[in-house]
């Protein structure tokens, strides 16, 4: 097994200190590797992200990248840190106020004084990697949808990453943009030597680039393996989630009173 | 009894939402103040900001002002020429608008037109997911978004209410020299004998810059801390106008009394 | 002209505007112009009542101001009031033996000091004592006056 680049080991988060999101979760994120963390919605994937770039503390537990513990790190310390992430929001996250090219040249001009010439060759290349070269121009909201997820994973990289993180990559996106993006994200590991993490419930997109998957449920890590592992896992419950049974280990019902019961006490006033 | 104990209960949760609010915004003021360093080193930053909220608040501030000077001139001068003190016009005008209608009208205005609008660009920005790629690209968004604004509101109320001031006195003449006939040797000398350079119309801008340092303060903080929903930002947009508009009637009283009521 | 250029520009025109502004508000709507017209004779006068008399009130001839009341103190040894006053020095010709009296601008409007020229040669300069006073006018003595003369008749 290869060296881990994040090591989360027993994290505990809440919200309002009262309902836990994670109650002890452990996880491993090999080097160089495409892991994926699966689960049903809810159950805080998006939140192991912010946990891993350290926009949220967890209150227990350590969450290690790199070998630095990134939640008691200080200020500078942890923006140091992200310059060696990369992370692609589900929205793209795009700045409304810039073009195209102004937004992948953003983080560039944030940190470094660069030339116009060395900016401007960097941005064109990373736009050429996601095919929107052309588009460099457009404010993005001329773009489409899957437009501006390319764009978006164009500045993601442009401060070539160590660990690359994708919040819902696949959700809401045309067969042939959603083939686009998977490619992009597979070739992207390859070449520049990243290590990818992907959160989402697209058992069919991540399952067919995923090195490793983790699933998430009801605040713990309750399978781990390779896709194929997975797919022949005797679990119950992993049955359920990777072929999407409507009902089983994981309840269709939310919670609540006997049904019956529930009914009548409308009736006894 | 339990309804004593429900009321403490009650008293005790709201002081602690309120202790909590206000050490947040304290604690958020504190991190935008620490910017003041990386906003001098990008002037560009504060420059385009300074546009947004106060270029583009001043045909507003001005036009305000030109009907505000005419209407105290004008009102001022049927009571006064009942007295046969139509000379104290100016005296009145000016001292009208310097202490008071200056500083709290622009205040107002200003957190109508530039507050509000610093407010929803920012939590617009909070609700796209804007500010937390800002933070992932390892760029501070109090530092980048936050700071260049709420400086720049601090520079521009003050800048404004000076013009309001000048605007209004210089509107108020015309009215009680051109058309209702007041002398304007006596409208200037009047104010000239009694309007103190330093009690009066430095007090006045004191005022403006104490409001502007808590319209922007709140618009900043309501839009960052608001909701990342469509709701939550239109809500955010309305607490910050309200909240400004209460807390410059408030404050204004207090500053007031502190300077002119002895 | 770019976009930039031109929001420096229209940023540079507010600053602008604030400064004109300013400097209108200091010398137009402010005695702050006031403060440097220090220059000028200091001449005293004493008077047995001020009235409502403050610093910065005109001193005026003919209703034309000549100078401005710079300082109000009180004589321990004579028990009056003591104005000192500053005279622009274009006026450097005012008679000695002039009258100073306290006079108030319309009914109820500010108090003001009126110098009526007397005949001397000599000329008020620096230090110099106006003799001859008027007190201001009270009104509370007058109709307390006016009562007394009422009554007795």
């Amino acid at each position: 097994m290869s060296n881990s680049l994040v090591k989360i080991r027993d994290v505990h988060f809440s919200w309002d200190g009262r309902r836990d999101i994670y109650s002890g979760v452990d996880l491993d994120i090999p080097e160089g590797k495409v892991t994926a963390i699966m689960g049903p919605s809810g159950t805080g994937k998006t939140t192991m992200l912010r946990l891993i770039g350290g926009q949220l503390k967890p209150t227990q537990g350590s969450v290690e990248v790199a070998g630095q513990e990134i939640p008691k790190l200080n200020r500078k310390a942890l923006y140091l840190a992200r310059r060696r992430m990369g992370m692609l929001f589900q929205s793209g996250a795009l700045l409304t106020d810039l073009s195209t090219f102004e937004n992948i040249a953003f983080p560039i001009r944030e940190h470094y004084d660069f030339s116009e010439t060395m900016i401007r060759d960097i941005v064109l290349m990373k736009l050429e990697l996601v095919g929107l070269r052309g588009a460099r121009d457009l404010m993005p909201s001329e773009l489409s949808g899957g437009m501006k997820r390319r764009v978006a994973l164009a500045r993601a990289i442009v401060l070539d990453p160590v660990l690359m993180m994708y919040d819902e990559p696949f959700t809401g996106l045309d067969p042939v943009t959603l083939g686009t993006i998977v490619t992009l994200i597979k070739e992207l590991n390859n070449a520049l030597g990243l290590t990818s993490v992907i959160v989402s419930h697209d058992i069919g997109e991540t399952f067919s680039i995923a090195d490793h998957v983790c699933i998430l449920s009801e605040g713990k890590i309750v399978a781990a393996g390779s896709p194929e592992e997975l797919k022949n896992s005797d679990s119950a419950f992993v049955q359920q989630f990777v072929n999407g049974h409507p009902d089983g280990p994981m309840p269709f019902h939310y919670p609540a009173d006997d049904y019956a019961e529930d009914l009548l006490k409308g009736h006894k006033s | 009894m339990s309804g004593l104990i429900n009321f403490l209960q009650r008293l005790g949760a709201f002081i602690i939402d309120g202790m909590a609010g206000l050490g947040r915004s304290v604690t958020f003021l504190i991190s935008v103040l620490m910017g003041f360093k990386d906003v001098l080193l990008r002037p560009r930053l504060l420059i385009r900001e300074i546009y947004s909220v106060g270029v583009l608040s001043l045909l507003i501030i001005f036009f305000s002002a030109i009907f505000v000077g005419m209407v105290v001139s004008l009102l001022g001068y049927t009571i006064l020429v009942d007295f046969g003190g139509e000379e104290s016009l100016g005296l009145l005008v000016a001292l009208t608008l310097v202490r008071e209608l200056a500083p709290v009208l622009g205040a107002l205005l200003f957190s109508g037109r530039a507050g509000s609008a610093v407010t929803a660009e920012i939590g617009l920005m909070k609700a796209t997911e804007q500010l937390a790629s800002m933070e992932m690209m390892a760029v501070d968004p109090i530092r980048r978004i936050v700071a260049p604004r709420f400086f720049a509101g601090l520079i521009s109320l003050p800048i404004l209410t000076i013009i309001f001031m000048a605007v209004g006195v210089y509107s108020g003449y015309l009215v009680g020299s051109e058309w209702k006939g007041v002398d304007a040797g006596s409208f200037w000398s009047q104010i000239q004998n009694k309007v103190e350079f330093r009690h009066d119309i430095i007090n006045g801008i004191i005022k403006s810059i104490v409001f502007a340092f808590v319209v922007t303060w709140i618009a900043v903080y309501q839009g960052y801390h608001a909701m990342p929903t469509s709701e939550g930002v239109s809500k955010a947009t309305t607490n910050s106008v309200v909240y400004s508009a209460l807390a410059i009637l408030g404050l204004d009283f207090v500053l007031t009394a502190m300077m002119f009521a002895s | 002209m770019n976009s930039s250029k031109k929001v420096e520009v229209l940023v540079g025109a507010l600053f602008l505007m604030a400064i004109l502004a300013f400097v209108f508000l200091a010398l137009n709507v402010s005695n702050f112009s006031g403060l440097s017209s220090n220059k000028g004779y200091k001449v005293t006068a004493q008077f047995n009542n001020i009235g409502g008399l403050s610093t910065k009130a005109k001193v005026t001839m003919s209703g034309v101001t000549v100078g401005r009341v710079t300082a109000i103190s009180y004589d321990k040894k004579s028990f009056r009031a003591v104005v000192t006053m500053t005279i622009d020095p274009s006026f450097d010709y005012l008679p000695e033996d002039s009258q100073a009296s306290i006079y108030t601008a319309g009914l109820l409007g500010e108090q003001y000091i009126s110098l009526e020229t007397g005949a001397e040669d000599a000329s008020l300069t620096e230090g110099s004592n106006i003799s001859l006073t008027q007190s201001a006018v009270v009104l509370e003595e007058i109709i307390g006056k006016l009562l007394v003369s009422f009554t007795t008749k």
